[in-house]
């Protein structure tokens, strides 16, 4: 596997970076779905994501990734019982993957060679502590989103099958990413995800150019393009950290959660999970910006990812739900 | 610059290019019939040693898995490898039967980056028969030739010993030119100008260049870019006005300011791509930037069913009754647990050890298929007191008569009247005759024209019935003086403007549609709207019963 090309030189969608990086301070946030184009980054800012989050400290033959020899499954048949160091996982579910590769399945070879009855897990307990990562979300199978629909909501994953009952915590940030022409997601699965953004191809000239400029360096002296934004990714990282740290320290006043109140009631949105992510998010920007307080401009700078997925949709609005929103936090917040 | 050069020039050099740097350029489509013509074509790929991969491979084929047969037979685990488990070069036969699962799973095999090389062959014979887009966005090149095959070809001149593409240099000037001249055919994709630079430098290490000269950036573009061209550029020099796009498309602002971008290397390159572009975006068919998945034409959209049309690979579900078993895939997943199973059966005089077979309900697989769905005509006629009650009649006959000739098409009618301040669903999809008949016949007429109401109430309908896997297509019978504002309020301007936002919201929802003006002299404004709904516009200001049923099934079939 080749190393992927460094998060830091993204040239701008911001708002993608900035929604990854917030579900990476705080992954209770609850995922990320990119919408947009071909050819806009959305593969390549998940594949960078990688590279980019800070590693974990796990139990090395765990399945799950357990922190502690105490958190294993009991179903887990452990090998060594060190603590290692290891990146964030990340797990693609390709499009098509079956249910036993998903949930995990009795594991075939031991069954045939051994007579043995014993579970393979599969990539939802590969995902734990992790990010789980679906590209063309919305061609999913219907099975599988339902599936993932309840492990998404419950944390954890529960295999009834062929004579195994077996349960093992999944605890992932979900990142999708699809093209909206190919296809709309079930509202069900929408809400699932706490941020939303939509990229676009830049119709700046210049920043075009210089997309291609650093993607030519970092085909052709790849050293060199490595070593400097290497260490980008790594500032990147420590500010992650940092904000881990601060997060819990980061002060809600009573005004802004009436804001938040104010702002979902105004557009409308379903359900209380609107608000619970906005205030989740804000203070997870607050935290990475090193602010000790929330404002009402961390609201108004998270809100339409946080909100703009989980609007009632409005025949006669063109300008995208995105823009409603924006106008609407104007209005609530002044 | 180089000699104009023919289709079969092109093709040659991107084979070559293909067989130096494949890797480097991730793949290429290849829009050929099978026939000799191509069997020549795939001949110039055989240094590359290409394996096949068919559309319905299955994972375990394709990222490897137990060999069952080879495992049941051995009684130990025999794996298949994985067909990307190292460099490969798959040559995708069939490409435009490719799903868009597999295409995924390939395109994730590809932005890996481990060198692998994709040669789709798409034989696609209709217009919305190609492969998968997602796919044919990461390959580099596009192999379209035209014609017979000139004779002697490939005439290839003997090169000098190529040249490693990652020692060829290139200027921040050529990164410009590129991406400039991709912005300039509306190429939205950043992995255009990419892989165009890429070739330039492949082209350029061919020739034994180390840096990427005017011939290595006109080769690239003339390679990687006229197959994703989404616009024609306008010669600055002609003073007429191009077809506007139509407002709603996505990449309005980049149509906006196309007249911005200024080529270092001037209209050369420009020229060279726009002569090679396909000939249904010169006609102006496809509007900037819209991808409209299909019109009103020819059969339904496909979708997944369970009973009938081509079979599909089976998967595990449940019998419910309305599915069908397949028998030999369930027999396949229950084969690999029998020693398990028997050891868990206790053996007694009624089961005999080894004699059952032991089939457990995940084991059940169901045969799926992949049909054509059906069609639905939603009429939205204008009741109003401005079409005249002459008019309405008229409507109600060619909605009969097309739903006779519908039951043999098996096409689905609803029909939506619009009068007053609101429009009623008279008649929800049905292909019942008797059932239509009395409904038409109840149909009043009289009142305000709430276009807007009609087309919402039209575009609803489109949505729900698309949810139930119909194919619609909204037929707006109309006379286009829309006096009633969505909200009621009788404003003859708000109504236009109610009207052509739900015109906009239509277009971008996919919904075909057919404008069918049936007022005495064709309404400009009726044009205006339907061009924003892209919808073919009839004006037919005497038209009769059968007069109507024959535009709109000419129109359809078109």
């Amino acid at each position: 596997m080749k190393t992927p090309f460094p998060f830091s030189a993204i040239v701008g969608q911001t708002e993608m970076k900035q929604a990854m990086i917030l579900t990476a301070v705080d992954p209770g946030i609850g995922g990320v779905l990119v919408f947009g184009d071909r050819g806009t980054g959305k593969s390549t800012a998940v594949r960078a994501l990688a590279a980019l989050l800070p590693p974990i400290k796990a139990v090395e033959s765990c399945p799950v990734n357990a922190s502690k020899t105490s958190e294993c499954p009991d179903w887990a048949e452990l090998g060594s019982k060190k603590i290692v160091t290891r990146p964030t996982p990340v797990i693609d579910l390709p499009l098509g993957a079956t249910e036993d590769r998903v949930v995990g399945a009795l594991d075939i070879e031991r069954a045939l060679t051994r007579g043995e009855k014993a579970f393979e897990p599969g990539l939802l307990a590969r995902a734990n502590r992790g990010y789980l990562y679906i590209d063309e979300v919305n061609l999913l199978e219907d099975h599988i989103v339902d599936l993932l629909l309840d492990v998404a909501q419950s944390g954890e994953n529960v295999v009834e099958r062929e004579g195994l009952s077996i349960r093992h915590p999944a605890r992932f940030v979900l990142v999708g990413s699809g093209n909206p022409e190919e296809g709309e997601l079930r509202p069900q699965l929408l809400d699932r995800f706490g941020l939303s953004v939509e990229v676009k191809s830049p119709n700046d000239v210049a920043e075009r150019v210089e997309v291609i400029k650093r993607r030519d360096a970092f085909e052709v002296d790849f050293d060199a393009f490595m070593a400097h934004y290497g260490a980008e990714d790594a500032k990147v990282r420590n500010t992650i950290l940092a904000a881990r740290k601060r997060l819990p320290k980061v002060k809600t006043p009573d005004a802004l959660l009436s804001d938040c109140a104010a702002l979902c009631i105004a557009l409308g949105s379903d359900g209380l999970r609107g608000e619970l992510t906005l205030l989740r998010t804000a203070r997870a920007l607050a935290a990475y910006q090193g602010d000790k307080t929330l404002t009402r401009q961390h609201l108004r700078d998270i809100a339409p990812s946080a909100l703009s997925h989980r609007l009632r949709r409005d025949p006669l609005d063109e300008a995208g739900s995105g823009a409603r929103v924006a106008r609407i936090v104007d209005e609530v917040l002044e | 610059m180089s000699t104009p050069s023919t289709s079969w020039d092109r093709a040659a050099l991107a084979l070559r290019l293909l067989c130096v740097q494949g890797a480097d350029l991730t793949g290429a489509v290849i829009r050929m019939r099978a026939g000799p013509d191509r069997d020549r074509v795939l001949a110039q790929l055989k240094p590359l040693g290409m394996r096949k991969i068919h559309p319905t491979i299955t994972d375990d084929q394709l990222f490897g898995g137990l060999d069952l047969a080879a495992t049941l037979s051995a009684s130990q685990v025999i794996e298949n490898k994985s067909f990307f488990h190292s460099k490969c070069n798959a040559l995708l036969t069939m490409a435009e039967r490719c799903g868009p699962d597999l295409a995924a799973k390939l395109a994730q095999q590809l932005d890996a980056g481990d060198g692998h090389l994709i040669v789709a062959l798409d034989e696609g014979a209709e217009p919305d028969e190609h492969a998968p887009a997602a796919l044919v966005e990461r390959f580099a090149l596009c192999i379209d030739p035209e014609g017979r095959m000139p004779a002697g070809w490939p005439d290839m001149a003997q090169n000098p010993q190529p040249l490693d593409p990652a020692t060829v240099t290139t200027t921040v000037a050529d990164i410009e030119t590129l991406t400039t001249l991709a912005a300039v055919f509306g190429i939205d994709s950043l992995r255009a100008p990419s892989l165009a630079l890429r070739v330039a430098r492949a082209h350029a290490a061919l020739h034994g260049r180390t840096a990427v000269s005017p011939d290595d950036l006109n080769a690239a573009a003339e390679l990687a870019f006229p197959h994703r061209a989404t616009r024609v550029p306008q010669d600055p020099d002609t003073a007429e006005e191009p077809p506007a796009p139509p407002e709603d498309t996505p990449d309005e602002d980049g149509a906006g300011d196309s007249d911005s971008f200024e080529l270092p290397e001037g209209d050369m390159l420009v020229e060279a791509v726009k002569a090679l572009l396909p000939p249904d975006l010169l006609a102006g068919l496809v509007p900037a930037g819209t991808t409209r998945a299909q019109t009103g034409g020819g059969a339904g959209q496909k979708r997944k069913g369970n009973r009938r049309g081509r079979p599909l690979p089976s998967r595990p579900g449940r019998l419910d009754g309305r599915a069908r078993i397949d028998l030999v895939a369930t027999l396949r997943a229950a084969a690999p647990w029998q020693p398990l199973r028997r050891q868990a059966v206790p053996t007694s005089a009624s089961v005999p050890a080894g004699t059952h077979l032991h089939i457990r309900p995940s084991d059940i697989r169901l045969k799926r298929y992949q049909e054509q769905s059906d069609r639905l005509l939603i009429f939205a006629v204008d009741a109003s007191g401005s079409a005249a009650m002459s008019r309405l009649n008229e409507a109600k006959g060619a909605v009969e008569l097309l739903l006779g000739q519908a039951y043999a098409a098996r096409d689905h009618v609803a029909l939506i009247a619009f009068r007053g301040t609101e429009a009623e669903l008279l008649l929800p999809p049905t292909r019942s005759l008797v059932q239509t008949k009395r409904r038409l016949a109840s149909l009043p007429g009289g009142g305000g024209t709430p276009l807007a109401a009609g087309m919402q109430q039209a575009a609803l309908l489109a949505g729900q019935s698309r949810a139930k896997g119909l194919t619609p297509t909204v037929v707006m019978l109309t006379d286009g003086r829309a006096n009633i504002a969505l909200d009621g309020s009788a404003n003859r301007a708000a109504a236009q403007a109610d009207a052509e936002k739900m015109a906009g919201l239509m277009t971008a929802q996919n919904i075909a549609a057919l404008v069918i003006d049936m007022s005495n002299r064709p309404q400009e404004p009726l044009r205006a709207l339907s061009a924003r709904l892209n919808a073919p516009y009839i004006a037919l200001p005497r038209a009769n019963a059968e007069r109507l049923t024959g535009a709109v099934s000419a129109a359809l079939e078109a």
